[in-house]
């Protein structure tokens, strides 16, 4: 069984019908990546399974058990943690007060010490600005500052909306560098991106997604041979 | 004597004005050029010293405020009592407002609800309902003024930003106008307000017991402006040690990350509906601490005092005081609300200058008269963002 499902998502924003019966699966260890344009519906789909959105149809679970009648603020507790679009760091607070919030949903003292140290091996250079006002941060120690804030509620499932948004390529590099090694150490992520190639370079599986429907679904090794992917999203004619 | 020739009947006199100016301008043109040197010499003393420098100078500071009501007589007590009003109600907005980012502008209902619930139980006009002591009726007050809280708060959560501002400045007015109405006058004395407010009297135990006769102060009653001076100032340090806990806690944290992005907030854990409704509860129980202690300075609640100029003046103290932070309430109360009381001798003028240093303020430090220190960080942080600059390239 795998461990977060999707089956027949229909999301809507009023009467805007985004999600137009999304169907996706997760298995333990993976990366598996949602590519598509602009207005495609990856964000929704992120926010359907972090449950700001309640989809009118359809079910999400994980490990068998239906997500959807949690509030948006249980999903957490549950294992989910999320690394929104443009970072949404809150910029008033400090670098600490930012992770200190990414462990809202622990209580265990320990527990919390030790996530604080992953996310500082991950990102050293957080260790250095802790006491800075993150809202100062450039936007690669953002990127990093949203990423370590996720996992300080230390999930099973990471899901990543546009990580390498706005960087410059170095850090592209260090990001998807990251990525990877998280996943090493454990956390199974979906990765929404635009950067198709770089997406596809550290994912193993891809769900092409447009207009609210997923059209493409494979391998990421078969999607970057896939000549409508590489057309559309890979820049090749 | 020297009270006598500072402050005529209804505030400073011209001559009084002007020392107090130049007193506080050279104060603060010494702290500037010598304060640093001051600092730096204390923090250079061995730490017992240090420590003995400190209790010294809050034991003079407690001596000062102990002492200030007996030698200033009762207007200097009235004007701090107002202020410390006004900082309860600002300590209150602050979480509201400076903490979670609710803007509230309908705050002065939560004073109302204070203070009529106040009047209401300790009255012994027509319209009072018990008799009951000051301090046991103070307790409900902030009660009921939470409640009240949970009761604006409950239909607002999903209304945000300038929505939210609407819908609050409607409540403030229903409020007023209910309590005002010749509708509820059978209960609330309408336009002719609720009179007779027993004064807090500080008597033996066993006195608090009888609630429904009608009492006779038989231990010294605080009735003059010199005596609420010891309350208001009490409650309103008492207040600013909560709010400063409250910020410090895990409820102050969640507050902060509502105000900076309610979806991720949200996301991480936080429970919106319960995090919410506290910091509306908190607020309005502060506020109904204010108005509380109000009734009893005057004796009497008249709804027309619970205009829309109180609530607007709060906000204006918190935004000049600097958004968040505890000291600047308490700096913010004493500029917007002390000023203007102590001027009133000059009183065609007074809400002109008023405008001007509300503009000045707002021109010359946008973060506030006292910021919160990260506010100060955000605002001045040229030297550490080209350190990121230097360090990517």
């Amino acid at each position: 069984m795998s461990m977060l499902n999707i089956e027949n998502v229909h999301t809507y924003y009023g009467n805007i019908h985004a999600l137009k019966g999304v169907s996706l699966k997760l298995e333990k260890g993976e990366i598996v990546t949602l590519i598509g344009g602009n207005g495609a519906g990856k964000t929704t789909t992120l926010r359907t399974i972090a449950g700001l959105l309640h989809p009118r149809q359809g079910s999400v679970s994980m490990d068998g058990q239906d997500l959807l009648k949690y509030k948006p603020h249980e999903i957490v507790y549950k294992g989910i943690s999320m690394v929104p679009e443009g970072r949404g760091i809150f910029a008033r607070l400090t670098v600490t007060e930012n992770l200190e919030m990414g462990s809202y949903s622990r209580n265990d003292k320990a527990e919390i010490h030790r996530n604080t140290e992953r996310v500082f091996t991950l990102f050293p250079r957080l260790k250095e600005r802790r006491t800075q006002v993150a809202g100062t941060l450039s936007g690669g120690e953002q990127q990093m500052l949203a990423t370590g804030r996720a996992l300080m509620a230390n999930p099973t499932v990471l899901l990543m909306d546009e990580p390498s948004m706005g960087l410059a390529p170095v850090l592209v590099e260090f990001v998807f560098d990251t990525i990877q090694q998280i996943n090493k150490e454990g956390t199974t992520i979906l990765l929404v991106e635009q950067n198709a190639l770089m997406a596809l370079s550290v994912a193993n599986r891809g769900y092409v997604l447009q207009t609210g429907e997923i059209v493409i679904h494979d391998t990421a090794e078969n999607l970057k041979k896939n000549p409508t992917v590489q057309k559309a999203y890979l820049g090749m004619e | 004597m020297l009270a006598k020739y500072l402050f005529g009947q209804t505030g400073m006199t011209i001559s009084g004005a002007t020392i107090f100016f130049v007193l506080i301008v050279s104060g603060s043109m010494f702290w500037n050029t010598m304060g640093t040197n001051i600092k730096s010499g204390v923090s250079r003393l061995p730490k017992t010293s240090q420590t003995t420098i400190r209790i010294l100078f809050f034991a003079l500071l407690a001596y000062v405020a102990l002492g200030l009501p007996q030698v200033s007589g009762p207007f200097i007590a009235q004007v701090i009592v107002i202020i410390s009003l006004y900082i309860l109600m600002g300590l209150g907005l602050n979480i509201t407002l400076g903490f979670a980012g609710l803007l509230d502008l309908g705050f002065v209902a939560f004073y109302a609800v204070g203070a009529y619930t106040v009047g209401l139980l300790t009255s012994y006009g027509e319209y009072g309902l018990q008799h009951i002591p000051f301090w046991v009726a103070v307790p409900i007050a902030v009660l009921v003024a939470m409640a009240f809280g949970a009761f604006l708060g409950l239909p607002v959560l999903g209304v945000r930003g300038d929505y939210l501002a609407i819908a609050t400045l409607g409540f403030g007015e229903i409020v007023r106008l209910l309590a005002g109405s010749d509708f509820l006058a059978p209960f609330f004395g309408g336009p002719r307000g609720i009179i007779g407010i027993q004064k807090p009297c500080l008597g033996p135990l066993g006195e608090f017991l009888k609630i429904d006769v009608p009492r006779v102060c038989n231990g010294i009653e605080l009735g003059k402006p010199q005596d609420i001076y010891y309350i208001a100032v009490v409650s309103a340090l008492f207040i600013a040690f909560v709010a400063w806990r409250l910020r410090e806690s895990r409820l102050g944290r969640a507050w902060m990350a509502i105000r900076e992005d309610e979806d991720v907030a949200e996301a991480l854990g936080v429970n919106l509906i319960q995090t919410k409704l506290l910091a509306y509860m908190l607020g309005a129980a502060f506020a109904g601490l204010g108005g509380a202690i109000f009734t009893v300075l005057v004796g009497s609640i008249f709804a027309s005092s619970m205009q829309l100029i109180v609530s607007i003046n709060v906000v204006a103290l918190i935004v000049v005081g600097g958004m968040g932070s505890i000291p600047g309430v308490v700096v913010g109360a004493i500029a917007l609300i002390g000023l203007p009381e102590l001027l009133r001798e000059v009183s065609e003028f007074r809400f002109l200058i008023y405008g001007i240093a509300l503009i000045a303020v707002m021109l010359v430090k946008p973060e506030g008269l006292w910021p919160s220190q990260v506010a100060i960080r955000e605002l001045h942080h040229e030297d550490s963002s080209s350190l990121v600059e230097e360090a990517e390239s």
